[in-house]
């Protein structure tokens, strides 16, 4: 059975070429670049071109970049940094829909004292921008929000929300993984000061990430070894790691327009299809600005776990929003900020395509999908055939 | 992915007795949407007080579909008096196990039955008892005493496996935590009187034929006492049960549990074999 993968936001498969250009990494060039010999000097070569290749993907410099070993490291190095750097201060500023490397870390300082305001988000999934506004006091020490959503594609005003952050002289950190590689980032004449990616988001491997740090932000190191990093990131560095994740950002950069402009036809595709074969559907965040690779959908009356597994049957692999296929019993936080309806949020699906996927996948979800849908109908009770709920289903 | 036993897997690809049954005479409907799983159970019962056909409807996930389907299977052929014996244990059995975080379907199957045979017998449906614990799922702490006792849990964790109470803000883990506490306590000060080996033997035998032996037949076993050493039932699985995967599970969570309920607390039910 062949597989449809639709899960990238998930993970991605590492690229061909990125493989290529990591392979001799392991054994041939094995030399540490902190070594002072020519075979450790050339690995280390390797590691600045990377780096390179990294801060022209976000119109950074190159002594900005610091390598991690993944993107909740990133958010993590980013939020204790900035709270330890402006120790008098003991509020930060999120959203309501951050990813859990943001989102547990935030609860967690609230434990020990920190004040955190969640700022909400409209039924589109779009941030409220009146709250944030006047969230933002003289005790906030840091705003952490993501550039796009990892459930749902949408995308935040990253840009606004910083130059407001920087006119109060307030640190501006965004979790921009699901984002870098999808749309442009410039952060050259930026008002944001730190920015997390993560490499198996783009088809690098698992294992490697960066956290972005503006020239002139202070900084706290979180993990304290070796001079690694100028000192800000201990430990030997992953180096096959980095220049695969150098020649993914190279890629990406060159091919960003062309596939983003495929892989969007393709999800609207998919989108539409799915919207006019199965009745009581609705698509999660549509009405906002979006990644173009995301498409989270609701099937009114179902749950979500038994679609990704009878997708399963067929080799298609997606995401659930849902509480059962997590083991928590509440459904996916994201969409209950957002205020989607029970009806609707046990039976949210997540499709995450990327440049891998191809037209007859879509044909071949847009068959199969729709008779999923129809037999778990089928034994739904709060279902009836002409497409009518029961009132005790809400 | 969870980890489901083939038999979860085989009802959930294949649910059996699934759809609407227009001529029902005991209807059980359980669950809600906001809760993330429903259950409504529609049987046929016959003059004699025989269940000749079970259907159900879920919303749910895979083990709730599976859930449903399996006790609609175990339920056909039994009278009412054997249907009302019917515990979650027994549709987790039937299924070979659960998943420990999708315990609560299995309870969701049972309670549906509960409603299903007031309904047949023309009681009104019983009004949630006791107070509501859990705000996000709306349980009672009546229906957490009453898992803590039947399942023997011990953690909160386990008392959101079964009800899902505490599983959505957490705010009432602190009560769960204390019925738990209570329901045990209790538990402790129950004193049995001694018992001597031979009435101890006795009591093991007739539970076996009265309690256990019934239920496993209906599933083609069987199970036959080998020796009584202390504490220790040495016993031998029959028929199904002798090749069945899930056996050990079966002696460890019915057989076990129902001697330990109903003849001494410290009984260790042990395989032989031959």
């Amino acid at each position: 059975m062949r597989t449809i993968y639709l899960d990238n936001n998930a993970t991605t498969q590492v690229s061909p070429e990125v493989l290529e250009a990591m392979l001799p990494y392991f054994n041939e060039y094995y030399g540490n670049p902190s070594s002072a010999h020519t075979f450790g000097g050339q690995v280390a070569a390797k590691l600045r071109k990377a780096r390179e290749q990294v801060a022209d993907l976000l119109g950074a410099r190159p002594e900005e970049i610091i390598f991690t070993s993944c993107g909740s490291e990133s958010d993590n190095t980013a939020i204790l940094s900035a709270l330890r750097t402006e120790k008098e201060k003991r509020h930060i500023v999120t959203s309501r829909v951050e990813h859990p490397a943001v989102r547990s870390l935030c609860h967690y300082l609230e434990k020990q004292g920190y004040k955190v305001t969640e700022i909400p988000v409209d039924r589109e999934g779009r941030l409220d921008m009146d709250q944030y506004r006047v969230s933002l006091t003289r005790d906030t020490a840091l705003v952490t929000l993501m550039w796009a959503n990892n459930e749902t594609g949408v995308i935040f005003p990253v840009e606004e929300a910083a130059r407001m952050a920087k006119e109060r002289k307030i640190l501006f950190h965004t979790d921009a993984v699901q984002a870098v590689g999808k749309i442009p980032i410039d952060l050259s004449n930026s008002a944001i000061d730190m920015l997390s990616i993560s490499g198996h988001k783009l088809h690098a491997p698992k294992g490697i990430g960066v956290l972005y740090v503006r020239t002139g932000t202070r900084f706290s190191p979180f993990l304290i070894g070796g001079h690694q990093e100028r000192g800000r990131r201990g430990g030997t560095e992953n180096t096959a790691g980095i220049i695969g994740l150098g020649k993914a950002c190279e890629m990406a950069a060159e091919n960003m327009e062309k596939e983003n402009t495929r892989v969007k036809a393709l999800r609207d595709k998919l989108e539409t299809g799915i919207l006019s074969l199965v009745p009581n559907t609705r698509v999660n965040g549509a009405g906002a600005e979006r990644l173009p690779n995301t498409s989270n959908i609701s099937f009114e009356f179902v749950e979500g776990e038994a679609i990704l597994l009878l997708m399963d049957e067929h080799g298609i692999c997606a995401s659930s929003g849902s509480a059962c296929t997590s083991g928590s019993l509440q459904p996916s936080h994201v969409l209950r900020a957002m205020g989607v309806p029970f009806t609707m949020a046990h039976g949210s699906i997540r499709f995450s395509l990327s440049i891998y996927n191809t037209e007859e996948e879509i044909d071949f979800v847009l068959e199969k999908v729709p008779p999923i849908i129809e037999k778990l109908r089928s034994y739904s009770p709060f279902w009836k055939p002409e497409g009518q709920a029961c009132a005790s289903g809400t | 992915m969870w980890e489901y036993s083939d038999k979860v897997k085989e009802h959930f690809l294949n649910p059996q007795n699934a759809g609407e049954m227009e001529d029902a005479n005991a209807v059980g409907e359980v669950g809600s949407m906001a809760c993330g799983d429903a259950l409504k159970l529609m049987l046929k019962v016959d003059e004699n007080g025989k269940i000749q056909e079970a259907k159900f409807q879920t919303f749910g996930c895979a083990s709730a579909i599976a859930s449903a389907s399996a006790l609609t299977e175990m339920l056909k052929g039994k009278t009412i008096e054997e249907a009302e014996k019917i515990t979650n244990q027994d549709i987790v059995d039937y299924l070979g196990g659960l998943p420990k975080e999708k315990m609560h379907c299995s309870v969701l199957g049972r309670q549906a039955l509960e409603h299903a045979l007031a309904d047949y017998r023309g009681q009104p449906v019983k009004e949630q008892e006791g107070e509501i614990v859990c705000e996000c799922f709306g349980v009672t702490d009546l229906e957490i005493e009453r898992a803590i006792r039947e399942n023997n849990l011990s953690t909160v964790e386990e008392v959101t496996n079964y009800t899902k109470a505490g599983g959505g803000c957490e705010g009432c883990h602190d009560t769960i935590r204390e019925i738990i506490a209570r329901v045990r306590s209790e538990k402790k000060r129950v004193t049995r009187p001694k018992l001597s080996n031979i009435q101890k033997i006795r009591m093991i035998e007739e539970t076996i034929e009265r309690e256990i032996r019934p239920s496993l037949q209906n599933d083609g076993g069987d199970i036959e006492l080998v020796d009584v050493i202390g504490n220790r039932v040495l016993v031998a699985t029959r028929g199904a049960c002798a090749t069945c995967r899930a056996s050990e599970l079966t002696l460890k969570n019915f057989v076990e549990q129902k001697l330990r309920e109903l003849v001494w607390p410290e009984l260790v039910v042990e395989e032989v074999t031959e």
